[in-house]
């Protein structure tokens, strides 16, 4: 295939290549060529917040990113949360308060407040209403998302502790 | 929904992303944050033949202050300037604007100058800016040029910026101490644009108006500069027949496209409504 360029990334901790078009959108890449997935397409316009990864520490709605914007990223899909069959903090928090429903916009959620635990290691709910605004649930009333993201917030204080 | 084929530039230095502009010119594109772009060339309203990535260079992204001038890289991010300890304490109305601006995630990747060469009415940095007193640093072949923000904007999507040239920085005079300052935005959800909003600077001796600035968003084809209501201010008590006639010569320049957002009345009402809440907020924020 004509026009075709090699991108390298490093995706939940694994370096990988994809060979892409320019005009590729990362979301792609990342559910058909490295068959990741856990990132939903929703609105494939930048406003529903499925498709969220985080790219070198940003939450990145990843339909409104080329793969080729992508090379030498460290990058993070839901795919990388648990380690060694344990879940995350924020996947547990997320099990434990029944942060979903029908779970298509779980994965979009959990990758944001990943990154906003980090950023903000104990926030209000107010903040946490705020800094999640950009990922959309149809199913909670984003009652329980709110108490998921708290949980956590918790448990990572306690085992930093 | 993906664009039509284009090559793709990620270009290191500054003068490597001029030299591509000027080899691809009208056929080019610059990238910044990509969230109006890529849409736009989802949709296929955009369809450039090269993408020139600015996402790679680095003196295009920081915030500093240089004798009394804030001095914002071009591709600093939404999010940078919400985070950012010196807006915060030196311009904190660009700070309450960003805040604004659509979503989280869209906040990490949108960025200052992005924003304000879109050219996009419904943007909001442009009316901050010309409040503030802004300029702008636009860089070409043949050399710098650093325009104000009042008569940059021309109409939707036209600014002065030309093809062969990238802005590279925002310079942001800091603001003489006890102005006030606010960013009244009426959006109907988190990600929409302004329904209408207005933006306002605000110096204050006494119980009377000695400086004021007032600019609407998304009420007209570019970014709107309400001179007659900053006009009727100066000079006069800041009272509430004041505030509505400000408003009321506010509103007569308003010719907002109607959407589904409201028809042409309620988006001018609004914006009468919004001019009224930032002139009383900054109110509230000045000191004499």
């Amino acid at each position: 295939m004509a026009n075709k360029q090699a991108v390298s990334f490093k995706l939940n901790g694994k370096p990988v290549d994809v060979l892409v078009e320019p005009r590729e959108l990362l979301i792609h890449s990342l559910r058909e060529k490295l068959l990741h997935t856990g990132p939903h397409i929703g609105c494939e316009t930048s406003h529903c917040g499925a498709c969220t990864v985080d790219i070198d520490g940003m939450s990145v709605k990843s339909c409104t990113v080329l793969t080729v914007q992508c090379e030498g990223a460290e990058m993070l899909t839901i795919e990388g949360f648990e380690q060694a069959g344990e879940l995350s903090a924020v996947q547990e928090g997320f099990t434990k308060e029944h942060g979903l429903q029908c779970g298509y916009c779980t994965p979009g959620m959990i990758t944001r407040a990943y990154r906003l635990l980090k950023e903000n290691p104990n926030p209000t709910e107010e903040e946490i209403r705020y800094w999640m605004s950009g990922n959309l649930c149809r199913c909670t009333g984003y009652q329980n998302i709110v108490k998921a993201v708290q949980y956590a917030a918790k448990k990572m204080a306690t085992a930093t502790a | 929904m993906i664009p039509r084929p284009f090559d793709y530039h990620a270009p290191r230095t500054l003068p490597e992303a001029i030299g591509l502009l000027a080899r691809y010119g009208d056929e080019a594109k610059l990238l910044a944050g990509g969230h109006s772009l890529l849409p736009m060339m989802k949709l296929r309203f955009a369809q450039p033949g090269h993408l020139i990535d600015l996402g790679k260079i680095a003196e295009l992204k920081g915030i500093r202050e240089e004798a009394g001038t804030l001095r914002i890289g071009a591709m600093t991010t939404e999010n940078e300037l919400i985070w950012s300890k010196l807006l915060q304490d030196k311009c904190p109305l660009l700070v309450e604007g960003a805040r604004l601006i659509s979503d989280p995630q869209v906040r990490y990747k949108g960025t200052i100058g992005g924003d304000i060469s879109h050219g996009d009415p419904g943007n909001d940095h442009p009316a901050l800016m010309i409040v503030l007193g802004a300029s702008f640093v636009l860089k070409g072949g043949s050399g710098e040029r650093v325009v104000p923000a009042d008569g940059f904007f021309l109409g939707n999507y036209a600014t002065l910026l030309e093809p062969s040239e990238i802005m590279t920085e925002i310079r942001v005079p800091i603001p003489a101490p006890g102005t006030g300052w606010a960013y009244a935005k009426l959006k109907r959800k988190v990600g929409d644009f302004a329904t209408a909003a207005a933006a306002v600077t605000l110096r204050m001796k006494g119980e009377t108006v000695q400086e004021v600035a007032i600019a609407l968003t998304n009420v007209g084809a570019s970014v709107l500069r309400a001179s007659a209501a900053e006009a009727a201010l100066r000079g006069k008590a800041f009272d509430d027949a004041a505030i509505a006639e400000a408003a009321r010569l506010a509103m007569s320049i308003c010719d907002p496209v109607p959407d589904q957002r409201g028809d042409a009345e309620y988006k001018t009402a609004m914006a009468g409504e919004m001019t009224q809440r930032a002139l009383r907020s900054a109110r509230s924020r000045a000191t004499p």
